[in-house]
């Protein structure tokens, strides 16, 4: 699953990214996402539940859910 | 020996919202070349600082980056500037690479990738105290051996957590100016290899107490709840335009006073005549009727620079982003468009932090829709005097209908964005993708500076566009004749010929002469009438406002209102969209768009307004 699928108030890691899209995985890099992180849903958007806001070691990062689909999570903890 | 040392030049990197620009102010006394607008670091400025050993140093703060590709425009001038590929300006001496202490784990792959830009290089960890209060221990020992680079601490808004790093860059500056600093080792591997080395590496260096919310979590909760959100942001924004009426009538009184009294002393001094007349009717006149207007400039700024400081606009940026998303454009647009309210120029070099140059090039044409101060102005006069200075419920009338001038730009650039990102520049991925940095209560220094920045920028408009300004209308007002009123003056003769555009929309020869000075600058309409008004014999010195409501009907007010919620931009507008456009298309393109809705807006509501018996 991506990190678009994980509900709110759930933890999960990142296991990858989706090859497809080369820049946006680059700028998710930068950004902080790497293999082996825990992630947090911490918000959602009114509409559609878009934007989110997810926890990565500490920081809250804001992102559409076109850019969390190129996440790759596994193991959801409640 | 007595070798004449060069001046070592550094330059700050760090990811957005790492501290840079607070340390930048505090190691050069915030004595900065290129003026900054507030939030967004659009050029980079330049600072000398001063240090105990006497070696000066020239600090660049530059635009935050995230890794070394340059996604957007900014990222791109940061980056340059560091290879030295900007023109005129040689690469650095060194790089400090200023770190958030509290975000050490996530961001360390970004000071590896530095490594490569073959500089000497030292990691600062800013942010110290906070870092501590989140429960976060760093090894800085054990950072400097893995990272191979020098590593020191700082609570950049305290002078006593600037003394570590002072003594350290006292000792480094030397050797960079004659080339004796080590250059770092570079960093074999792609992206993936250095995230996962910096993870092994904060893996012995930073521990990490395990721990509950943190006190921006606790706020984030309503902040960003997807109800209450909205409606806090809501009430943010009706609060501020609130605020900027109420609180500012005491002090606009009194700088009416003054320069009552400035042109009461120099019709005394200065015997009738020309000379007078230019004095208080051109200079006083003009020049006064705009710089009453800086209570409101400075409320509406101390707001504006408060919510950046403090960490809010990015969440504003979240949550308006759905709103954004559905008429194609990105989430954060929404910081240079608020920036725009302030002055479309420092909103359109803002833009530049947006990656898509679709998103990008849309954002610069629909920013002149928001209402800039230098529009305000237009609507206090306006406002003041036809709609009534009374309360409805809580709220001010004149707030109230200022507000709905504000929102009505905001309804039309989200259209023209709709409408735009269908037609002439299609396409471009849209994303978001925004750190939320936590919330910090703002440097009170660094604060007030900003705020007597822009209040600086404001007046010194005023001197070097308004007074001209005002000195040429009132020639252009005032000769061969004004015997016959406007009429026969150059003025008038000017505004005789456009006037066949403007009487089917309810306008005044007076308005049509303020429109074209206008250009120049859009407050220079208020100071025109202020001229032409104060050169009329039948009216004595009584303030503008109240000539306006005698002079005009309502209908007229308040097409003059609909043109200026819409207002062409002036001249500076055009000319940075030339810039960042590099073509004179957009301008051109921009120049009409608004045109024609500012002559239908006003059309329309001059008409409505005589149709309902206005």
């Amino acid at each position: 699953m991506t990190l678009r699928d994980l509900q709110k108030g759930c933890t999960a890691r990142v296991t990858g990214f989706h090859y497809d899209d080369d820049e946006l995985e680059t700028r998710l890099r930068e950004i902080g996402f790497a293999e082996g992180d825990e992630v947090e849903l911490m918000h959602v958007g009114l509409f559609g539940q878009n934007p989110i806001t997810v926890k990565l070691n500490g920081a809250l990062i804001a992102m559409r859910k076109n850019e969390a689909g190129v996440v790759i999570i596994e193991n959801p903890i409640t | 020996m007595n070798v004449q040392v060069k001046t070592a030049r550094l330059a700050l990197l760090g990811a957005p919202n790492c501290g840079k620009t607070s340390l930048f102010n505090a190691l050069t006394g915030g004595r900065a070349k290129v003026a900054n607008y507030p939030g967004v670091t659009v050029e980079y400025r330049k600072g000398m600082m001063s240090l105990e050993s006497n070696s000066d140093c020239e600090l660049l703060d530059l635009p935050g980056v995230y890794g070394n590709c340059g996604h957007s425009m900014d990222e791109r001038v940061a980056i340059d500037a560091i290879r030295g590929n900007i023109e005129g300006e040689t690469a650095p001496d060194g790089i400090v690479f200023v770190l958030d202490a509290a975000n050490v784990t996530t961001q360390l792959h970004n000071v590896l990738l530095a490594k490569n830009y073959g500089l000497p290089i030292m990691l600062v960890l800013n942010m110290m105290d906070m870092a501590a209060r989140d429960g976060i221990e760093i090894d800085m020992a054990v950072l400097e051996a893995a990272l191979g680079i020098p590593v020191v601490s700082c609570v950049a808004v305290r002078s006593s957590g600037r003394a570590f790093l002072l003594d350290h860059l006292d000792r480094w500056l030397p050797q960079l100016a004659d080339g004796t600093a080590e250059t770092p080792s570079a960093e074999a591997g792609n992206l993936k290899e250095l995230q996962k080395k910096a993870r092994e590496i904060s893996s012995i260096a930073v521990v990490r107490a395990q721990q509950g919310q943190t006190a921006s979590d606790a706020i984030d909760r309503w902040v960003l709840h997807p109800i209450i959100g909205p409606i806090i942001l809501a009430l943010i924004l009706f609060f501020m335009f609130q605020a900027v009426y109420s609180w500012s009538g005491p002090f606009m009184d009194a700088i009416e006073y003054v320069f009552g009294k400035a042109s009461a002393g120099v019709a005394a001094v200065v015997p009738d005549g020309w000379l007078q007349s230019l004095l208080t009717d051109g200079a006083i006149a003009g020049v006064g009727a705009v710089l009453v207007f800086i209570p409101q400039i400075v409320i509406l700024f101390a707001f504006i620079l408060l919510l950046e400081a403090s960490g809010y606009m990015a969440r504003a940026a979240f949550l308006v982003d759905s709103l954004m998303a559905k008429v194609g454009l990105n989430g954060r647009a929404f910081i240079p468009l608020l920036s725009s309210f302030a002055c479309a120029i420092p909103g359109i070099m803002a833009a530049r932090s947006i990656e898509s140059e679709r998103d990008r090039l849309t954002t610069i044409l629909i920013a002149p829709l928001m209402t800039c101060s230098a529009r305000w102005p237009v609507y206090f006069l306006i406002i003041g005097a036809f709609i009534p200075n009374q309360k409805v419920g809580l709220f001010n009338l004149q707030g109230l209908v200022a507000f709905g001038l504000i929102l009505t730009g905001i309804l039309f650039a989200l259209i023209a964005a709709f409408v735009l990102k269908r037609t002439l520049v299609k396409g471009g991925q849209s994303s978001l993708l925004l750190e939320l940095p936590s919330y910090k209560a703002p440097v009170f220094k660094d604060y007030l500076r900003g705020l007597w920045d822009r209040a600086m920028i404001f007046v010194s408009r005023a001197g070097r566009i308004i007074l001209p300004a005002s000195i040429i209308v009132w020639f252009l007002a005032s000769y061969p004749t004004k015997e016959h009123g406007l009429e026969g003056t150059f003025a008038g003769m000017m505004g005789k010929v456009l006037e066949p555009i403007f009487v089917p929309i309810g306008f005044t020869l007076e308005m049509i002469v303020a429109l074209v000075p206008a250009m120049a600058a859009r407050e220079v309409a208020v100071s025109t009438l202020g001229t032409i008004y104060a050169l009329d014999p039948e009216i004595s010195s009584e303030a503008l406002a109240s000539i306006v409501v005698n002079k005009w009907s309502v209908a007229t007010g308040l097409a003059f209102l609909a043109w200026f919620v819409f207002a062409p931009q002036c001249l500076s507008t055009l000319a940075i969209m030339r810039k960042e456009t590099n073509s004179w298309k957009w301008p051109i393109f921009a120049f009409t768009y608004l045109f024609i809705l500012a002559y239908l807006a006003a059309g329309i509501t001059y008409h409505i307004a005589l149709a309902s018996g206005l």
